[in-house]
């Protein structure tokens, strides 16, 4: 699919532009459907999605307000291991300025201190959180429920052998309702730190849970354009679709 | 070799028929006071035991190598009853031997799950095997396609003769490179029909990227070269022959190259070698199994069934079988056997859809769907969860017109019993 750059016959608010990282390795379990989400949503707010990729090897674009991270196999996470590596302090002035992003699964975990294979090795992150990963042998698998403060009830699966743990420097993005989360022992779910929301659910993420996606919009668009001025959004089948993906066992 | 073994499974066949039970738990009961059971027999088979697995295709594949086989003569042996794991073909056996224990058949054709196949392998080394492809299915259940990939690897070491390979798929074709003892044959694709397989990995290379650099592709022992309406080409032998298809789908035709593969290796290693001109007619010949690309009629029009499990054979479906002039339905249901992640309906594109919208979704996940289209801007007619509901609504609203349904594993199920209320549906035991 093309992405689209006008939003109907209306002028556009802005343009804003979401960067997907690593989509070649790192877009596994329909990571596509966040970016999909942000292109669309901004469009019903009145504004111009460019969407943009960043791939190992690549520059990296100017000018990026909201950035997008995914999952991946372990195999991905080697091939992208030195070349986030080289983009760690853009990236982490990025988070540090306010950079709204979305880290799911995988980058998650290597935008954390480290992650230490369950054979040994020990696969340094890049910091930017205040986490840290261990692999296991047990399979964290299935459908969640996440109660936040700040976005209301989460909904997602998730599927994961590392289990991650907070540091002091971030805040757990909500407790788990149904499901494990972060780790098998303290109830909590994924991290927020500034503008950032990292968390361990697929879904896709976005899809069903707005609140997200309009926090992440609402963001850049304020640090882009001073105010956010919000459109039409129609939220009909993603709150039927939240109701019956709660009733769905784990 | 007489066993009680024998005797009491099909007992235990028969009762738990009557009732209506599953097909696998004769099987079952075997297992647990013969362990031998299953190895004793199959080891008896003049042309050994042939294993087909893989994410995608893996019944269409069976059923065709099995007519391919039976159509020079030999005398084949399945597990048609769709019970893919030991267990199953334990029960299949059961079913097909005579009361001593015998089997009368000259090879067997198994349908195995990537993760049962290894445990199979382990107890029944098979002479031969054929491994379709990797492709980003259930991962609730295996964890990871790597993780899949592996399993495959392992069933390929366990081959005693012959491995035959996807070429095109990067995850099957690496195994080759793992092997010491067993040949290893390809089936593959012609260059310009590679853009309609996309690996998960390139599932969403967005507009502009770089495309992956194709490496050096060793020689396929069957290649399919093109794709037509009701017919094929495909080339072996340094010649190309072009065979009417009954099959559809792009995806299914090219499993009729892997299956034309081991159907040759099986023939040429026998004393049989492969009549062509009975193959290629066999392979004409060959409909689907069930709800892969089935049609059924309704009101006098046909009626297709879509089996939709992963992100690549819903995209390979929905361009094997374009909406134009047809009413659509989607079902999508998230039990254990149809996947509970949701996931992967993102990674499928239903721009194809826009023009002429969805009449119809339904499927424990409806609304997971409709939210899926809306993003996409597909127009849809109406929403149920309740899908006899659903479907009576779609087949009332489309009079007049063909019809197509797009379902997952239970929903596929659902929707033939529902049909079969009121046309003729072929019975699976």
């Amino acid at each position: 699919m093309t992405p689209e750059s006008t939003a109907g016959t209306t002028a556009s608010k802005g343009t804003i532009r979401v960067l997907q990282l690593y989509p070649r390795e790192m877009n596994i379990y329909g990571d596509w459907g966040n970016a999909l989400v942000l292109q669309q949503r901004l469009k019903w707010h009145g504004y111009t999605p460019e969407l943009l990729e960043y791939n190992v090897g690549d520059e990296f674009p100017e000018g990026v307000d909201i950035i997008l991270g995914g999952g991946g196999q372990d195999s991905g996470q080697l091939v992208i291991q030195d070349d986030l590596q080289s983009r760690a302090s853009l990236l982490k002035g990025m988070a540090e300025d306010g950079t709204p992003m979305l880290l799911i699964c995988g980058l998650y975990q290597l935008f954390g201190r480290f992650f230490k294979t369950r054979s040994g090795p020990v696969i340094p992150g890049i910091g930017v959180l205040d986490v840290e990963t261990h692999g296991t042998d047990e399979r964290l698998i299935g459908n969640v429920k996440v109660t936040t403060a700040e976005f209301g009830e989460v909904l997602g699966y998730e599927n994961h052998s590392g289990q991650t743990t907070l540091g002091p420097g971030v805040a757990p993005l909500g407790t788990v309702a149904k499901g494990t989360g972060n780790n098998s022992s303290d109830g909590q779910e994924g991290a927020r730190y500034r503008n950032i929301v990292a968390s361990y659910l697929h879904g896709s993420l976005l899809p069903k849970n707005p609140a997200i996606a309009d926090f992440l919009i609402r963001t850049a668009v304020e640090r882009r354009y001073g105010t956010f001025a919000p459109g039409e959004a129609d939220d009909r089948y993603a709150i039927l679709a939240r109701e019956h993906a709660a009733r769905r066992p784990r | 070799m007489f066993s009680l073994s024998v005797p009491l499974g099909k007992f235990v066949r028969r009762v738990s028929r009557l009732r209506g039970g599953g097909s696998a738990f004769p099987g079952l009961v075997v297992e647990k006071i013969d362990p031998g059971f299953m190895q004793r027999t199959l080891s008896t088979l003049p042309h050994g035991v042939a294993v087909v697995s893989g994410t995608n295709g893996k019944t269409t594949t069976t059923k065709m190598v099995v007519e391919l086989l039976e159509s020079q003569g030999l005398k084949v042996f399945t597990n048609r009853t769709g019970s893919n794991f030991t267990r199953g073909v334990a029960a299949a056996l059961i079913g097909d031997v005579d009361w001593r224990g015998r089997l009368d058949a000259d090879v067997a054709v198994l349908e195995l799950d990537e993760a049962h196949a290894v445990h199979f392998v382990n107890r029944v080394p098979p002479r031969y095997s054929l491994l379709l492809n990797v492709l980003r299915d259930q991962l609730d259940r295996f964890g990871e396609i790597d993780k899949t990939a592996q399993l495959l690897q392992h069933i390929a070491s366990k081959t005693t003769g012959t491995v035959v390979l996807n070429r095109e798929d990067p995850r099957v074709a690496r195994i080759a490179g793992t092997l010491q003892g067993p040949e290893v044959l390809y089936f593959g694709l012609d260059d310009s029909l590679l853009g309609t397989f996309p690996s998960d990995d390139e599932l969403r290379a967005g507009p502009g990227s770089p495309v992956p650099a194709v490496p050096q592709r060793p020689q396929a022992d069957v290649v399919l070269r093109r794709v037509g309406a009701d017919d094929a080409d495909f080339e072996y032998d340094g010649v190309t022959v072009t065979t009417g298809m009954k099959l559809r789908g792009v995806y299914n035709i090219f499993n009729a190259a892997a299956a034309l593969v081991l159907a040759r290796s099986i023939c040429g290693s026998g004393a049989a070698t492969a009549d062509h001109g009975t193959l290629l007619k066999a392979l004409s010949e060959v409909a689907p199994a069930f709800g892969r690309g089935e049609s059924l009629t309704v009101d006098g029009l046909p009626l297709d069934l879509v089996l939709v499990k992963n992100p690549s054979g819903f995209r390979l479906g929905l361009k094997s079988f374009p909406s134009g002039g047809y009413a659509t339905m989607i079902a999508i249901n998230d039990n254990y056997a149809d996947g509970r992640d949701m996931s992967w309906l993102w990674d499928v594109d239903f721009d194809s859809l826009r023009a002429e919208g969805v009449d119809q979704v339904s499927g424990s996940r409806a609304y997971d769907m409709a939210l899926r289209l809306q993003y996409d801007e597909v127009q849809i007619g109406s929403v149920d969860t309740d899908i006899p509901a659903a479907l009576a609504d779609f087949i009332r609203k489309g009079k007049g017109k063909p019809k197509r349904v797009f379902c997952t594993y239970t929903a596929m199920l659902a929707i033939r019993r529902e049909l079969s209320k009121i046309t003729t549906v072929e019975v699976v035991s």
